[in-house]
This record gives structure tokens, sequence and C-alpha cells, in this order.
């Protein structure tokens, strides 16, 4: 817990430091219309620096054993992950074939895989959602969703 | 009087067949939005923002304030069934709500939540529409320093009552602003803070953060925590529901006692939460029987419920008066209302009455057509909670993607919306509040440009924010809760030393 803490305001550390240097880019000043465009970004990134670095020091300081929890528990990182990487997949699988086809695919993935479902239900609703959602986005209230970039595959439907 | 017809018209609009059918939809969607885990009242509503762009306005805020109801009654369902919070505001109704499910008395307790759920809100909008025009009218007066003044005391409210580590919140005030800030200054034209990307120029998208925020992160949570569910089957009898609203006459106390709680916090932001504790806390100390809390009172139920669903109604009045959302959820709906084209703020009532009336007769029949829905499907809502985890999981997923992606056509979105999921993650772990990040991002233009604005008015002095009386009260009451933590801190300190 102490050192994802610490990882996490280190990272904020950064961030506000490197909205800093773009803001002074910005100029911070007092221009022909009042405050100039990097005038903002300035002082919420100087509050950001300042209140990352407290939350830096305060968990190194933390000795109490709360803080020495592990962040995830090992037997929780597993079913996390696969939660994740499967998500991120479909997303990935989308730019390149559409959202549809994409979410059959990563529908059928993750019921077949973690839930363990029989192959008629993970084939039945992984194919019905999609085409479920179509009608009504699609067609329906005519909100196009992305076909990819292999536009064979859409041209199917 | 002038208030009444304005409500008369406006019920003539709430009224219209179209209306309440858009009404029914949305109690329904919202219902199942608070029943399912990592969909809530912020995100449900920001997947469905954008089927609504093609709507009248009207309808589409009677739509969005629908799903909101639907969630809060939803949550309700998940808590005393499941002992799952849907949502943070119902943590409380779990305490004696599920005990009862435990007896078998699971159907008194919903039916016991609903009811008061039903009156905190009616109450809250009671008050909303006598107060709103009033505030509306009041914050005409209003330039930009008394607009940034209450900005300020909406931030200060979640460092001074947000309960989380005070560093933790300012941080994540200051993303929020910054994460605003991004793409092009509405002031100057220039392009900020896009480190020479293309894909930063428009700026990141409010609804796609609270889909990733809320949405995901809320997801990955649940994984972790692996949640098995073990629900408790209730039955709903008309006989159960008129022995249970017999019996409810007794906890009169405890209904105005919560509603009052509810309705003084929800105007507050993040007021919904502390409401419910706090409702519950009061409602145990004063009952006759306090021994009885924890294990299945219904009281215990009353009370959490009540005040929750006040603080969610009044939660929307200094949304539809100052521009100001009380909650993520009615910031998601402000963010609706500039995609709609409308402008709030005061003059909302002057241009578009229609619009503001519409939208608060519906709260009347939105809450009458809730309250009958969740007390005729109690069993189909519950059934959804029954659906595997696998199957559940990978649908919302899906569903979060078709609402980021439905934003603005892009899928660089989609990414977005998984990032923030990972954030969303990573901050509910190490206690970053979410809430003000988010109301930071949708506000963060406005009160940057009255920021400067003000700063314009005065010639680069401050003194601007204490030049007139309101913004100078604003501005001292927002310093004072915000070193308010340092000073219920600093007694303590000195009695030991």
């Amino acid at each position: 817990m102490r050192k994802a803490d610490i990882a996490c305001g280190l990272v904020l550390l950064v961030l506000g430091g490197l909205v800093l240097r773009e803001s002074l880019e910005l100029k911070i000043g007092w221009g022909l219309n009042g405050p100039e465009a990097g005038f903002s970004p300035f002082w919420l990134a100087t509050g950001l620096v300042v209140c990352s670095a407290i939350v830096v020091i305060k968990a190194f300081l933390d000795r109490s054993p709360s803080s020495q929890r592990p962040f995830v528990r090992r037997e929780a990182l597993v079913p996390v992950a696969k939660a994740a990487l499967p998500a991120f997949g479909m997303v990935a699988l989308t730019e390149a074939i559409g959202l549809y086809p994409a979410a059959a695919i990563y529908l059928a993935v993750y019921m077949r895989w973690v839930g363990k479902h029989r192959w008629v239900t993970t084939l039945l609703l992984s194919i019905f959602l999609p085409v479920f959602s179509y009608f009504i986005f699609d067609r329906w209230f005519l909100i196009p969703m992305p076909k990819g970039h292999w536009t064979w595959i859409s041209g199917l439907y | 009087m002038e208030a009444f017809g304005n409500l008369l018209m406006g019920f003539q609009i709430a009224l219209s067949p179209y209306n309440l059918l858009v009404a029914t939809a949305g109690i329904f969607l919202g219902t199942i939005i608070g029943v399912l885990p990592g969909l809530g009242g912020a995100n449900g509503v920001a997947i469905l923002l954008p089927i609504t762009f093609a709507m009248p306005p009207t309808s589409a805020i009677i739509l969005l304030s629908c799903i909101y109801w639907g969630a809060l009654f939803g949550g309700a369902i998940t808590s005393i069934l499941f002992n799952i919070p849907g949502e943070p505001w119902s943590v409380a109704t779990t305490f004696d709500g599920h005990p009862l499910a435990k007896q078998g008395r699971g159907g008194e307790a919903l039916i016991a939540a609903f009811t008061s759920s039903f009156f905190g809100a009616a109450f809250a909008i009671v008050l909303v529409t006598f107060f709103a025009p009033l505030i509306a009218e009041f914050s005409l007066k209003f330039g930009p320093p008394e607009f940034l003044g209450i900005q300020m005391l909406t931030f200060s409210a979640f460092v001074g009552l947000g309960g989380a580590s005070v560093p933790k919140t300012l941080a994540s005030i200051f993303i929020g602003f910054i994460m605003a800030a991004v793409g092009l200054d509405i002031v100057s034209g220039q392009l900020r803070l896009t480190f020479g990307t293309v894909e930063l120029m428009r700026g990141f998208s409010f609804v796609v953060a609270v889909i990733g925020l809320f949405g995901i992160g809320e997801i990955f949570l649940t994984v972790e925590e692996g949640l098995a569910l073990k629900g408790i089957q209730a039955r709903v009898t008309w006989r159960t529901v008129a022995d249970t609203l017999k019996d409810l006459r007794h906890y009169w106390r405890t209904f105005i006692c919560g509603a009052l709680i509810g309705s003084w916090m929800g105007i507050k932001p993040g007021g919904a939460t502390p409401a419910s504790f706090m409702s519950y806390g009061f409602a145990k100390r004063f009952s006759k029987n306090p021994e009885k809390f924890g294990s299945g009172a219904i009281e215990g139920v009353v009370a959490p419920e009540t005040a929750a669903h006040a603080a969610g109604v009044s939660a929307l009045l200094p949304m539809i008066t100052l521009g100001i959302p009380g909650s993520p959820t009615a910031a998601v709906m402000l963010g609706g209302l500039l995609i709609w084209g409308l402008q709030p703020g005061p003059m909302l009532f002057k241009e578009r009455p229609d619009f503001v009336w519409g939208l608060i007769a519906s709260m009347y029949t939105g809450n009458v057509i809730g309250v009958l829905i969740v007390l005729l499907f109690v069993p189909f809502f519950a059934a959804i909670l029954r659906v595997p985890f696998a199957i559940l999981f990978p649908s919302i997923i899906y569903v979060c993607a078709i609402g980021a992606f439905a934003v603005n056509n892009s899928t660089t979105d989609i990414w977005y919306m998984m990032l923030f999921g990972i954030v969303g993650y990573l901050f509910k772990k190490l206690d970053y509040p979410i809430a003000p990040m988010v109301l930071a991002l949708v506000l963060g233009d406005m009160a940057e440009s009255a920021l400067r604005q003000s700063l314009i008015m005065s010639q680069g002095s401050p003194g601007i924010f204490f030049a007139s009386p309101i913004s100078a009260v604003l501005v001292i009451s927002s310093i004072l809760l915000f070193i308010w933590p340092f000073l219920s801190g600093f007694p303590h300190r000195t009695k030991r030393g």
C-alpha cells in the first residue's frame, strides 16, 4: 500500500512538472487581454506538485501496519488481469474490425474462458448482444458505431 | 403565484404522452443501472447521454433525471436483498435492510425503502419548486467574482466535509481542472497542454472520464473483491404493502428528520452519502429502542433512504439555478445541458421556462412512476443480479464502450475510457476521491473564465473577490470550510499537549 501510494504520488508529481513546463511556454503573466493562457494551468500545476509532494512525504513517513498491506492480493491479481486484458483487446480489435464483431469475440472469450459457460450459451449470447445493440444504435437511434479499418467486414452487415 | 402558474405549465409538458413514456423508460433503465454493479447514476446517465442528442432538450433532461431516480431506487434493492450497496449512499441501507431480508422480512424492508425514498424525494421536490425561482432570481445579480466564489465554496466543501485525505482531495481537484484546461483556451484561442500532439487538441470529454472512472474502475474493483452474489428472495404481495404502509406511520419523526438532513446536505456537493449516514445516526440516537439497530430495524432502512433520495433531488437545485452541480450525476446532466445548447445558470429560468418547469414537474411524475414500477417489478430487478458475473461484466464493459464512443464518434475515446478506468481503480484503492475530480473537469472552463474575467474587471487585483458583499461572504466561507479539517483537529492536539 505504501509503495503504491509513493509511486502514484511521484507520477502525479512528474505530471504536475510537465504541465508547469508547458504553461511556462504559454506565458503566465499579464497580457493584452488580462491573464495569459498559461496563467491558470501554472498555478493549478503548482498546487498539484505541492499536494503530491505532501502525499509522497506522508506515505514515506508512514510506518503503520495498514501501510504494510500489499496493494493487490496476489490471488486477486489474476481475475483483475483477466478482466482488464481482454477488454483492452476488444478496444484494439475495434480499430481493426469494428465494435460489433470485436464485442462478439470479446464476450465469447470472456464467457468461455473466465465464466466456463457451455458453448451453446456462449455462442448464443455473444452473437445476440452485439446484433441486438446493432439494431438499437445503428438502426433505431442512428448512432453508427465504429466499423474499423477493414471495411470488408462491416460491408457484410 | 407566478411559480404556481409555471408549475402548471411544467405539468402540461411533463404529462404529455411522449414525456411520460420517456420518464417510464428512464426509470426502468435507471433501476436496472442502479442494480447492476459498476453502473450507477453518474455513468448510467453518461452512457445514455448520446442517445438524447436527437431529442428535444426537455424530454432529454426528463430521461436523464428519471434514470437518476431509477438508479436511486435500484440501489436499495441490491442493498437489502444482496447486501451489496449499488451506490455509496445505499451503504447505510445494508445495515438493517439485509438483516431484515435474512429474517424473511425482505418485502417489508423493500417497501419501507421505496416509501421513504418517495417521501424524501417528494419533500425535496417541494423545496426545489419553491426555492429554485427565488435562488435563480437572486443569482441574476451575480457577476464573475460571485460565480467564482460559489465554485470555490463547492470545492472547499469537498475538502472540508469530504472526509478523505486533504492533500489527496486537493490533488484530485487540481487534476480535474488541469484536464479541463487541455485543448483550446476559450479566452485567448491558444492551444494548451497538448504536448504537441493532435489527440489532445480536443481536450478530455468529461462523459468519457465519468464512464471510465466510475464504470470501468468500479468493475475492476468488483472483480478484485471476487463478489459472490447470494441473494435472498423477497415476495412482495399487496398484503405486505398495506401492512407495511400502516406500520410506517409510527416513524414520521424519522421521515421528517431524514428528509431535512437530506435536503440540506444534498445542496452541498457529494452530499447524499454523508446525508444517509447522518440520518441513520440521528435515527439511532433518538430511537426508543436503539439496540434493535443493526439487527433489522425498519427505522434503520427508513432513515438513510429518505435522506439519500432527498439529497439526490436537492443536488439538482444548484444545478438548475446556478449552473453548479451538487453531485457527479448532476454534473453529467449539466454537461448534457451544454451539449443540447442550453446555458445553465439563472438565465435559464427566463429564457427557457418550459425546460426548467418541465424538469421540475417531471420530478413529481417521475417519482410517482418510479415507486409504482419498483413495487411491481422487484422480482424482475432482483433477477438481474442472478445473471452470472462472467456474462454481466463483459456486457457492462461493452455498453460502456458504446457510450464512450457515441459522445464524439471517436475510437480514441474508448481508449481514454479504459485509461480512465485504470486511473479510477487506482484512485479508489489509494483513497483519492473521484467526485471532486469529475466536478472540476466539468466546471473547469467556467471557473477559469470567471477567474480571468474577474481579474480583467479589476485590472489584476484580487481585491475584487471581496469588493461585493456576496462574493466576500462566499469567498470567506469557502476559506473557512477549507481550513475546517485543520481547525477541528486543533483543539484535540492542544488538550493533549
